[in-house]
């Protein structure tokens, strides 16, 4: 009779977490760099479109509040399941990791979007008002005043949003995309493999661990006064 | 110069029509110092964004030096902005930058090149007194120093107004009074056009050529300072020079407020008006200044009952403005027990 569960030995982890670690990263690292790309532009519109911004829209702001409230309002899982045509159609595939990148994405730019809005808003508006009566042009204000003001603030929802999709990729491995949270369900879970399950939870652990500690880090550094 | 025609701005909430501004003019000469005060909710900082253009009012039009601001497109509105420095209330710095970084910002903004900036920024600070401290960050600055690194900021693209919108509120009074005699000596070297916006009487007395009284949008008063402290009728010359609190008078005594009307007031009145009524004059209260080069004053003084035309006239004649008041004491309190009831009737 077979064992039910088969712990896999000590000595062959390494060969097995490795390569999952880096694939986690190499999730996590692609997402966010798109994330920050079109998710702090959207923040960007998002505040400076509202009552007392740059360039009040109330229209241009109420359509994308409701967008970005519609990419946050689904469960990772619901959402990743359900924009499958999407990204076949976007990456040619619906496993592995490319495949993950595009619903962690579409989850991670409304919800970054939100973070920059938040920052952005814990700026005193009266900083805006001296950008532009020091005779800022719109994007010389975005950048070098609220921006640049807001970049302790911009670095915590950073940091919070690569731990969301720290979490999301693990979600990812349900649909094998690979990495820490495919390796948890297909040895731990579905193989009764104790050893690798502990092992991926310790990984995931430090893993948040070191991203939240950085980024404490990083914002302290970042205030003055 | 700058001046402002017939200023309206209404802000709209849904059904509801808000007027923060109901037809303000103002004009202000260059080098000269205007104040703008009134009590909070009397639109001045409406006033202020519609002065520097932060917002456009409803109607009404902003020219400056013959330039018409309402008129511009956004576009050239960021040019005109510049020729308008604006210091904000304390805390306005931006705190990731050193008290150089903020002065700076204008002159990033305008692209001038970095050696040409630098050498600006290091003049400007040590203008203001700061020539040390252009490292240091707005949270290691007093609240003093961070306004002076706000006058720098102001000053950076050389604009010939300066609008200050409550500069010196939530300062203590020796700051208040330092950073208004750095606005003074700024005034005098660069002959720049001063507009104070604030609430603090302090501030007008102790720096403005020029007031004007802002209540529910409107200016309700407005004139050089000495006119208003002249003038016995005016509510903002009397807060700015009040009548100050007098001794209880001798029973039997008239009691009188006298106001300095004429820039040409003998110092010696008393002696004066003594002489001329043949009776004693007793000094109960004053409070004389110099506004520019001419005094002002109130005083108020007691005598033995005399006919009440007769003093006036004398008063008039010595460039005094004289009212007969039945109790000397600030309104509100309880008569003095010394002035006897017929002193009441007569006043009356």
């Amino acid at each position: 009779m077979l064992p039910l569960a088969t712990n896999t030995p000590l000595g062959e982890l390494p060969d097995l977490l490795l390569p999952a670690i880096g694939q986690t990263l190499q999730m996590v690292g692609v997402t966010m760099a798109i994330v920050v790309a079109l998710g702090t532009p959207l923040g960007v519109a998002l505040h400076n479109s509202a009552r007392g911004g740059l360039f009040p829209r109330p229209k241009l702001n109420a359509v994308l509040s409701w967008v970005t409230n519609l990419g946050r309002s689904l469960p990772f899982l619901v959402l990743m399941a359900s924009i499958i045509p999407f990204t076949r159609l976007l990456v040619g595939s619906t496993i592995g990791i490319w495949a993950a990148v595009v619903p962690m994405t579409v989850a991670g730019i409304p919800f970054f979007g939100r973070l920059v809005e938040n920052a952005l808003r814990e700026v005193p508006r009266e900083v805006t008002d001296v950008a532009r009566a020091s005779g800022g042009s719109t994007m010389q204000i975005i950048w070098r005043a609220q921006l640049s003001e807001a970049l302790p603030g911009l670095v915590a929802g950073l940091t919070l949003n690569s731990i969301a999709m720290l979490e999301y990729s693990a979600i990812a491995g349900v649909i094998g995309a690979g990495g820490i949270g495919f390796l948890a369900i297909s040895y731990g879970y579905q193989r009764f493999d104790t050893s690798v399950m502990v092992a991926t939870v310790l990984v995931l652990i430090v893993l948040v661990q070191i991203v939240q500690l950085s980024g404490d880090f990083a914002v302290r550094r970042l205030k003055r006064g | 110069m700058i001046e402002l025609t017939d200023l309206t701005k209404i802000y709209e909430r849904g059904e509801t029509r808000h007027a923060a501004l109901n037809g303000v003019s103002l004009q202000v000469e260059r080098g000269e110092i205007a104040a703008v005060i009134g009590p909070s909710g009397a639109g001045k900082s409406t006033l202020a964004r519609c002065v520097n253009m932060l917002d456009r009012p409803t109607s009404g039009r902003v020219v400056l030096d013959g330039e018409d601001l309402t008129a511009l497109r956004e576009r050239h509105l960021r040019e005109a902005r510049r020729s308008i420095g604006t210091v904000f209330q304390a805390s306005s710095l931006l705190s990731r930058k050193t008290a150089a970084q903020n002065v700076a910002l204008p002159l990033d903004f305008l692209e001038v090149d970095r050696a040409q900036r630098d050498e600006r920024v290091r003049e400007l600070l040590e203008r203001v007194g700061l020539g040390d401290r252009g490292d240091a960050y707005p949270h290691e600055l007093s609240g003093g120093q961070r306004q002076r690194v706000g006058i720098a900021r102001a000053l950076a693209l050389r604009p010939s107004v300066l609008l200050s919108d409550e500069a010196t509120s939530g300062l203590d009074p020796a700051t208040t009074k330092s950073v208004l005699a750095m606005l003074g000596q700024l005034r005098d070297d660069l002959s720049l056009t001063i507009i104070l916006i604030t609430h603090e009487m302090d501030v007008v007395r102790e720096i403005a050529d020029r007031a004007a009284l802002l209540e529910e949008g409107r200016i309700v008063e407005e004139g050089r300072l000495e006119e208003l402290m002249r003038d016995p009728a005016s509510a903002l010359g009397s807060s700015l020079l009040p009548h100050p609190a007098a001794a209880g008078a001798e029973a039997g005594r008239d009691v009188w407020q006298v106001h300095y009307v004429s820039d040409r007031v003998d110092p010696d009145w008393v002696g004066n008006l003594a002489r001329d009524l043949d009776a004693p004059v007793a000094l109960l209260a004053a409070s004389i200044e110099s506004v520019g080069t001419d005094p002002v004053g109130r005083a108020t003084i007691a005598l033995p009952p005399r006919d009440p035309r007769l003093v006036r006239d004398r008063l008039a004649a010595a460039g005094l403005h004289g009212e007969l008041v039945s109790n000397p004491a600030a309104p509100g309190q309880e008569p003095l027990p010394n002035v006897p009831a017929g002193a009441l009737s007569e006043a009356a």
